[in-house]
């Protein structure tokens, strides 16, 4: 069927293998079946958005793809790995260095300047102070902070403090940049520059998983992937026109 | 172990910036521990001083000397099997420095008799009651630890001088002072003491008097040879048939020792439980506000997580966080108890009290394993926070 449209078809290597997975959460005496059987591939250098309404297991999905959360039952590999059978380290070793992840609320330590805040994931990986400081100084150099190193995070603006936070993502040369709702807590404007901020991203290489509600948001991924009680309920490649109207705005 | 280094620095930094931001709170909890230590450290410094005064007062006994009496020194429960007892007679010494001679190899050096009674000593128009006069032989400067400050110890030949002093009426020339001593164990004053030559003791002071035969050994590391020794003697001199059971006591320092180490240590196991439950409480504090600080913190947990930090990494940080407020406190307190001691010390001169490197070193110990326990459960508990529920907590 999408053979029909133009569209731009992944071609990296698969990052992402998620087979059948379902999560149940024991909610009192109810269980939540939050993901039914969800089926989701994803190759290197894709910019996918997974939409969906509150409830439609979008979150669920993103805490699984993020190795925050195992799956009930179901096959989750990540770059042949099977996460799924991991213990907590483990998955704290992926999420430290496969995983970069972007939050609504940016999620700063408030006490640490910019510098500090983006070396966290480097001092988990148990990287020196010398090249820790050097790639944290470069990485916010690339996301255009390369002079408010030593800012705290409330002397910084809402989108200096998502530019910070994305450093931090970008700062360990993740497998997949992950962000859950990057522009929820910015003015449109704002919004914007992170978006292009991503666009760039992608264009440098980097796999961007976008998890929002928003279609203007979603509109900048190449594959939106929408959800519904639990069930993928359409995974759409960008059309070869979309993608082109894109290129002129 | 890098790794390991690495995160323990930045615990330091999170636990220094967390103490900044919270300065009331921290030095509120501190200062429970700031008082449990200062409590627990002068409990210290006096059972320290109470030893010290212990061991000084027992040196005056000699540890190469064995006491022959007709009581041991410890309470006995048949105070009737020792009241009978043959009197220990000052003679005796005699006899067992001729079978000291004759015995090859002896372990004992020299015994020296004494006898000694209760009495007063007057000079001009000041008079002391209850002295403790001795009577004694010249030799008996070899076994006794005291000094003079001024003039000396009696000999063979006395010639006495300069001033003299009327023991039970009797004129006595002084022929030598004896340095202070101060106090046993601060119950009796061990100063309030005349030593005479024997003959003249037994000339004046017989009555109610009780002889002691004191006995120097050689070599004081076979102290329970020596011993065996001299009870074969003591026997002998009494004339005991084999199948008759000691009807004399030989004591010693040690002896003495045994008795009161007890005493000595229930006082400190009772008053370092008292202090201790003030740092109980102040442990009880830091648990408290770790907890707090657990609960404040549950985001930055779960995006601690999100960014690859182990459960080990979160154990660690609040830990870290709840020892160096009790270090703090320790450090604080330690200080203050100093100069607390310092100043009884100035106040009170003769009052026990000993501040040593070790009571520096136990209490810093004491306050970084009260850091570590009461940090431990919630440290536990953030470390097994999940991180879903962790980073949706407001």
């Amino acid at each position: 069927m999408m053979d029909t449209r133009d569209s731009i078809r992944p071609v990296g290597p698969v990052v992402i293998d998620i087979e059948n997975i379902t999560k149940d959460y024991v909610m009192g005496e109810e269980i939540v079946r939050a993901l039914r059987g969800v089926s989701l591939r994803i190759h290197r250098n894709e910019y996918i958005a997974i939409m969906g309404p509150s409830g439609s297991g979008k979150s669920t999905l993103m805490n699984m793809v993020g190795c925050l959360d195992t799956p009930t039952s179901g096959r989750y590999g990540f770059n042949g790995r099977n996460v799924a059978e991991m213990d907590d380290d483990e998955l704290a070793a992926i999420r430290n260095r496969e995983i970069g992840f972007v939050f609504q609320t940016f999620n700063l330590l408030p006490r640490a300047n910019t510098l500090r805040n983006v070396e966290l994931p480097l001092i988990y990986a148990g990287v020196d102070p010398e090249t820790r400081e050097e790639r944290a100084t470069q990485t916010l150099i690339d996301v255009g902070l390369g002079d408010r190193l030593h800012h705290k995070p409330n002397e910084l603006s809402g989108g200096q403090r998502q530019r910070v936070a994305i450093a931090r993502a970008l700062v360990n040369r993740p497998s997949i940049i992950l962000a859950d709702e990057p522009t929820g807590n910015l003015d449109s404007k704002t919004g914007e520059e992170i978006m292009s901020l991503f666009e760039d991203l992608y264009r440098r290489g980097n796999t961007i998983i976008l998890v929002t509600h928003e279609a203007d948001i979603a509109r900048h991924a190449r594959r939106t992937v929408r959800l519904r009680d639990g069930l993928i309920e359409s995974d759409d490649l960008m059309t070869v026109p979309e993608l082109e109207s894109m290129a002129l705005t | 172990m890098k790794r390991f280094l690495y995160e323990l620095s930045e615990s330091w930094k999170i636990a220094v910036a967390q103490m900044r931001s919270n300065m009331t709170r921290s030095t509120l909890t501190a200062l429970g521990v700031i008082i449990g230590i200062v409590a627990v450290t002068l409990m210290g410094t006096a059972i320290s001083g109470i030893q010290v005064g212990f061991d000084k007062s027992m040196a005056i006994f000699g540890d190469d000397v064995l006491y022959v009496g007709q009581w041991p020194w410890k309470n006995v429960d048949d105070w009737w099997n020792y009241r009978d007892r043959k009197k220990i007679k000052t003679e005796y010494a005699e006899g067992l420095n001729r079978m000291i001679a004759m015995t090859p190899n002896s372990n004992l050096a020299i015994a020296i008799p004494t006898s000694s009674v209760y009495r007063s000593v007057k000079y001009m128009d000041s008079e002391v009651n209850n002295v403790l006069i001795r009577g004694t032989v010249s030799d008996y400067i070899i076994t006794s630890t005291f000094d003079f400050k001024e003039g000396r110890f009696f000999n063979e030949l006395e010639t006495p001088i300069d001033k003299s002093v009327l023991i039970n009426g009797q004129p006595f020339k002084v022929v030598g002072v004896i340095s202070r001593q101060g106090s046993f164990l601060g119950l009796f004053s061990l100063d309030s003491i005349v030593v005479i030559p024997l003959p003249a003791f037994q000339k004046y002071f017989t009555a109610k008097s009780e002889a002691e035969i004191l006995v120097k050994v050689k070599d004081k590391t076979k102290l329970a040879d020596a011993k065996d020794e001299l009870a074969g003697l003591m026997r002998h001199a009494r004339g005991l048939p084999p199948e008759k059971k000691d009807d004399f006591s030989i004591n010693e320092q040690q002896a003495l020792k045994s008795t009161l180490d007890p005493i000595k240590n229930s006082i400190a196991v009772a008053g370092l439980f008292i202090t201790g439950l003030s740092l109980f409480v102040g442990a009880i504090g830091i648990m408290n506000i770790t907890f707090v600080s657990v609960k404040e913190r549950t985001k930055e947990i779960g995006t601690r997580k999100a960014l690859g930090a182990r459960r080990r990494t979160i154990l660690l940080q609040f830990l870290i966080e709840s020892t160096a407020l009790c270090l703090l406190g320790g450090i604080i307190g330690l200080t203050f108890a100093f100069l607390m001691c310092f100043l009884i010390g100035v106040a009170f001169p003769s009052f026990p009290i000993h501040f040593s490197s070790e009571l520096v070193l136990v209490s810093m110990l004491v306050s970084v394993l009260t850091g570590l326990i009461s940090g431990f459960a919630p440290a536990w508990s953030a470390s097994r926070l999940d991180p879903v529920t962790a980073l949706r907590y407001e």
